[in-house]
């Protein structure tokens, strides 16, 4: 265990660009297909830039499909199917992309082509171009960490808890792997890596990581 | 006008840090931003805040405004209209008339700067200089665009296909187009005189001064003089239900310079308005900002029946004030009333919606 890291923590921030693709699709069919072909960044934007988005309110629906099938289409059942998949265990969008894609089959086989929306609720795929930026605030210690972790933005907080699982080293998040590596704290890092984001808002982490880090202190010091 | 510091009660320390982040590589660089009218309308409104703002975050940010005649802006009304759906009869004069307006436009404007905002249709062909320019070029489209006419559809398509990318409001009104679309939400300025908070007190002053009783509840639309927010639409709506709920009906507006339809509209519904004596129609000067907060925040309802629907700054207004809001059938209201409803909570002056 050390007090100081060798490697102080760089925070970023996430800002996305929406792009928009003109593709649409009005049938349980139609989405299956879409989610076949679009690139990888329309995957991103309904998945990973909705749950941020959408952080604010817990439950939410994991991503943009399944928000659509439920409220749009009236097919709760296959919204329930991709509410099931998990965004943010996957490691990258062509994983995720299949396991989308094959609730929606299953789902076709199981029940046929289904409805249609109604017209003007179609869902429309959208891009994402996403920017990581280095904020001003870094840390050495877990006391300068949680403080700059107060000042972040949620953007940043998503970025390296979730979406970091999209980066090498894949699966860990940002936050867990610095205070194992840097900080000799895998009790810690553990339980970072243990929240989960469908029953808390980010803002809810935000509180959740730093009262962990303050018990993590309270222990070293006792 | 409020510096970027007076927000941050608002949008929280994190968002003016990130401003500044994405602010840092462009500093000194010049950005103009060109529309068709000064004053009235929600493009001049989102810019007269936005340019300040933009500069005190470090960029050259200007903003021009193209000049026309009447009948230049009789043939961008037809193409405004058109654009949302609405055929027109649009002859080849018409598209004569809009390519020499801005032949003038371009002889007096030099759009040397680093990046050119067009906004709308009304300037889009100003784009024909960029090619000799070598700067970048963005059209910024505010209308929706989901089902144009193809007549004024196709005349324009080759202009917004020469500039860098475009940008609309909503993801139904992308179209096929062979350069980059993204998606920009407008958005209101909570500490402009229209939206800011105000005492009970100044309501009351504002709403006496402009002779509104508020003997009974206010069901109101605040919008352009314009067929596309349907005013007559709400009347129609306003006298179904009337003979439910004892309350009173204000249409509130003004005139837009690149709008000659305004005053004909306006017309039509001061005439159908003498059907009720419930019925006020206020046109109001396009700076009575303050007067508009007023009434909207006195109101017990706010409607906006628009049947296109570029944006609707109306219903983030009254969703920002907390008034329940009666949108339109747009996709971008909807879409707008469904986010935010989820977002906040009512809790007062609860009626039921019309329209």
């Amino acid at each position: 265990m050390k007090e100081r890291a060798e490697t102080p923590f760089r925070f970023f921030t996430r800002l996305t660009l929406t792009t928009l693709t003109g593709l649409r699709a009005g049938s349980g069919r139609e989405l299956m297909e879409g989610i076949h072909t679009v690139p990888d960044n329309v995957i991103y934007q309904h998945t990973h830039r909705f749950l941020q988005q959408h952080q604010f309110l817990t439950p939410e629906p994991p991503n943009d499909f399944a928000y659509w099938a439920t409220q749009m289409l009236g097919d709760e059942e296959l919204g329930e199917r991709l509410t099931s998949v998990d965004t943010v265990r996957f490691s990258n969008l062509a994983e995720l992309r299949r396991a989308l894609s094959s609730a929606i089959e299953k789902h076709l086989e199981k029940r046929g082509d289904g409805r249609a929306a109604p017209a003007g609720k179609e869902f429309h795929f959208t891009g994402a171009v996403r920017f990581s930026i280095p904020t001003p605030h870094a840390a050495e210690s877990l006391t300068e960490f949680a403080e700059a972790l107060r000042k972040v933005s949620i953007a940043s907080l998503y970025l390296h808890i979730y979406e970091a699982r999209l980066r090498p080293p894949h699966v860990i998040n940002d936050f867990s792997n610095w205070f194992e590596r840097e900080l000799g704290r895998p009790a810690l890092a553990k339980k970072v890596a243990g929240l989960d984001p469908y029953t808390h808002t980010l803002e809810g982490l935000r509180a959740k990581i730093i009262s962990f880090i303050e018990q993590e202190e309270s222990h070293g010091q006792a | 006008m409020a510096r970027l510091e007076e927000y941050r009660p608002i949008v929280g320390s994190d968002t003016l840090e990130e401003l500044a982040l994405l602010a840092r590589p462009l500093a000194g660089k010049s950005v103009l931003n060109v529309n068709s009218t000064a004053v009235g309308g929600g493009v001049a409104e989102i810019l007269s805040r936005m340019i300040p703002l933009l500069r005190e975050l470090g960029l050259d940010a200007r903003w021009e405004v193209v000049k026309g005649g009447e009948d230049f802006y009789a043939v961008t009304k037809k193409f405004h209209n058109a654009l949302h759906g609405d055929p027109q009869t649009v002859t080849p004069k018409d598209f004569q008339v809009y390519e020499d307006t801005l032949d003038e436009n371009l002889s007096r404007m030099p759009l040397e700067e680093d990046f050119v905002f067009i906004h709308d249709p009304q300037p889009a062909a100003l784009v024909k200089k960029r090619r000799a320019l070598k700067n970048h070029w963005m059209w910024r489209c505010h209308i929706d665009l989901s089902r144009p006419d193809p007549s004024v559809w196709e005349f324009l398509k080759p202009y917004v296909e020469q500039y860098d990318a475009c940008v609309f409001s909503a993801p139904s009104f992308a179209q096929k187009l062979n350069i980059p679309q993204m998606l920009i939400a407008p958005s209101i300025d909570p500490l402009s005189d229209k939206n800011r908070e105000l005492p009970e007190s100044e309501i009351q002053a504002i709403l006496e001064r402009l002779g509104i009783p508020l003997d009974k509840p206010l069901v109101t639309q605040v919008s352009r003089f314009d067929r596309l927010k349907d005013p007559l639409g709400v009347i129609e709506a306003f006298l179904k239900v009337k003979s439910y709920v004892d309350a009173r009906l204000l249409l509130v507006g003004g005139t837009a310079d690149d709008d000659p339809e305004g005053a004909q509209v306006l017309a039509e519904v001061r005439e159908r308005a003498k059907a009720d004596p419930n019925i006020l129609v206020l046109c109001l000067p396009p700076t009575s900002h303050v007067e508009i907060n007023a009434i909207q925040r006195a109101s017990a309802v706010l409607v906006q029946k628009s049947l296109r629907e570029g944006f609707g700054l109306t219903v983030s207004e009254a969703l920002w004030k907390g008034n329940p809001s009666s949108p339109d059938r747009s996709e971008e209201s909807r879409f707008k009333s469904r986010t935010s409803i989820r977002e906040r909570s009512f809790t007062q002056r609860m009626a039921p919606p019309i329209g």
